[in-house]
């Protein structure tokens, strides 16, 4: 849906400082994947769609809101964005993926199925964080 | 206590494509006829794929070639994609794009269908393969042949793969979408019979595959109407695989036995052990 006025919105949308730290898992220089170390490697996305499809689900929501705001006032958003909020904090263990049906339910992508369902789904990742440094981490102790 | 080497806090990504390979694969791509490799060539359905609006309905017509590069991959494959049971679809492009677009569309629309409790109509797939394809800013290379029969009438759309979409009585798409488009200039017009419709879809992938190198092997048709579909596959073998006019096969005694000595071997049993099968 586009709506006159909606690229002011967008603009501020995209965070683009250290988009890809050139540490890999281990905290070294991975060249195999990121390639050298450059300034110019951190700073620009690897393909163009990178950054788009970051934040796609944030600017969809953005957009939508902003439209919802349009068409019904404020308290519209502002108490879907408390209900999502809500949502959210439902999760289980911090190392275990959760499933956020909660949060597909409100925002109408459980009857959906797009590339998110299909490629590199996070049940099925090979790696796990390890458990104990999550948790520190989730409890500020790390 | 001993720590091992850090390893730092695993973030959940929210899945769908990782581009985590892109730098890499640039780098590989700038240097690699250097070293007297070539990149591997993705699969593509080098095609003729065209649709045209009947009097009842829906032609849609694909030739069975896929190619990789110069090498035909696949010489009788499937390009009709089924998308819901009045809804059919052509591709064109990247056989995996085109594959997996239809797919995932389909199982949209078989959601949206099931909770709107009406048959699907042409638009909305339509509507939801435009807004796939412009996301990814034609880099899902799938152009695509939209055809079906709904609520509405018959309706037909052609998709290109950065998003846009035509709606018009006869469309044509793929590398032989010139060939077929020349007959369809010809010989079209509005409210023909089902049999002229069908000959005509199948001289203009006729057309194509003869006339184009990325197209070839069979015709396929499907006939979309209003509650009933006909998937023929093949339609018509416009290209048969030639048959072998000879036989490598020698007759028995076509060699002479010149000479005829028997040795027999003397072996004695040393050892006779029982090992019994893992079956679990």
């Amino acid at each position: 849906m586009n709506t006159r006025g909606l690229r002011s919105q967008l603009k501020d949308s995209v965070p683009v400082t250290g988009l890809c730290p050139q540490a890999g898992p281990y905290g070294v220089q991975d060249s195999l994947r990121r390639g050298f170390s450059s300034v110019k490697n951190e700073l620009l996305p690897s393909h163009p769609l990178e950054l788009s499809e970051k934040n796609f689900q944030l600017n969809q929501d953005k957009m939508n809101f902003n439209t919802l705001r349009n068409i019904q006032g404020l308290h519209a958003p502002l108490k879907l964005q408390m209900e999502y909020r809500a949502a959210r904090q439902i999760q289980r263990l911090p190392f275990l993926p959760s499933s956020n049906l909660a949060l597909d339910t409100l925002r109408g992508s459980d009857d959906t199925i797009g590339f998110e369902d299909i490629l590199n789904d996070p049940v099925q990742s090979e790696m796990m964080g390890d458990p104990h440094i999550m948790t520190e981490y989730k409890l500020g102790v790390l | 206590r001993r720590i091992m080497a850090t390893v730092s806090v695993c973030k959940y990504y929210p899945g769908g494509f990782s581009f985590d390979n892109c730098k890499r694969n640039a780098l590989l791509e700038a240097d690699i006829s250097k070293l007297g490799f070539s990149s591997p060539a993705a699969r593509k359905t080098g095609t003729t794929i065209c649709g045209v609006v009947y009097k009842d309905g829906v032609v849609l017509g694909a030739d069975t070639r896929a190619t990789e590069g110069m090498i035909v991959a696949d010489k009788n494959c499937s390009k009709i994609h089924y998308i819901s049971p009045n809804i059919y679809c052509c591709g064109a492009g990247t056989a995996a794009d085109t594959e997996m677009t239809t797919q995932i569309i389909s199982s949209n629309l078989e959601l949206h269908s099931l909770s709107t409790g009406r048959l699907p109509r042409v638009a909305t797939a339509n509507r939801m393969l435009k807004q796939m394809l412009f996301r990814y800013q034609g880099y899902i290379g799938a152009a695509l042949v939209l055809g079906g029969v709904d609520c509405n009438g018959p309706h037909l759309y052609s998709i290109y793969p950065h998003g846009s979409t035509d709606k018009l009585p006869y469309v044509t798409m793929g590398s032989g979408s010139l060939a077929a488009m020349a007959v369809f200039e010809d010989r079209y017009r509005p409210n023909m019979e089902e049999e002229e419709a069908k000959r005509l879809v199948r001289d203009a992938i006729a057309a194509g595959i003869f006339n184009d190198l990325g197209s070839g092997s069979n015709i396929d048709l499907c006939v979309i109407t209003k509650g009933k579909v006909d998937y023929l596959r093949p339609h018509d073998v416009a290209n048969k695989k030639g048959v072998r006019t000879g036989s490598y096969r020698y007759k028995h005694g076509t060699t002479g036995v010149l000479t005829k000595t028997v040795t027999p071997l003397n072996l004695e049993v040393v050892e006779e052990s029982v090992q019994t099968m893992d079956t679990s």
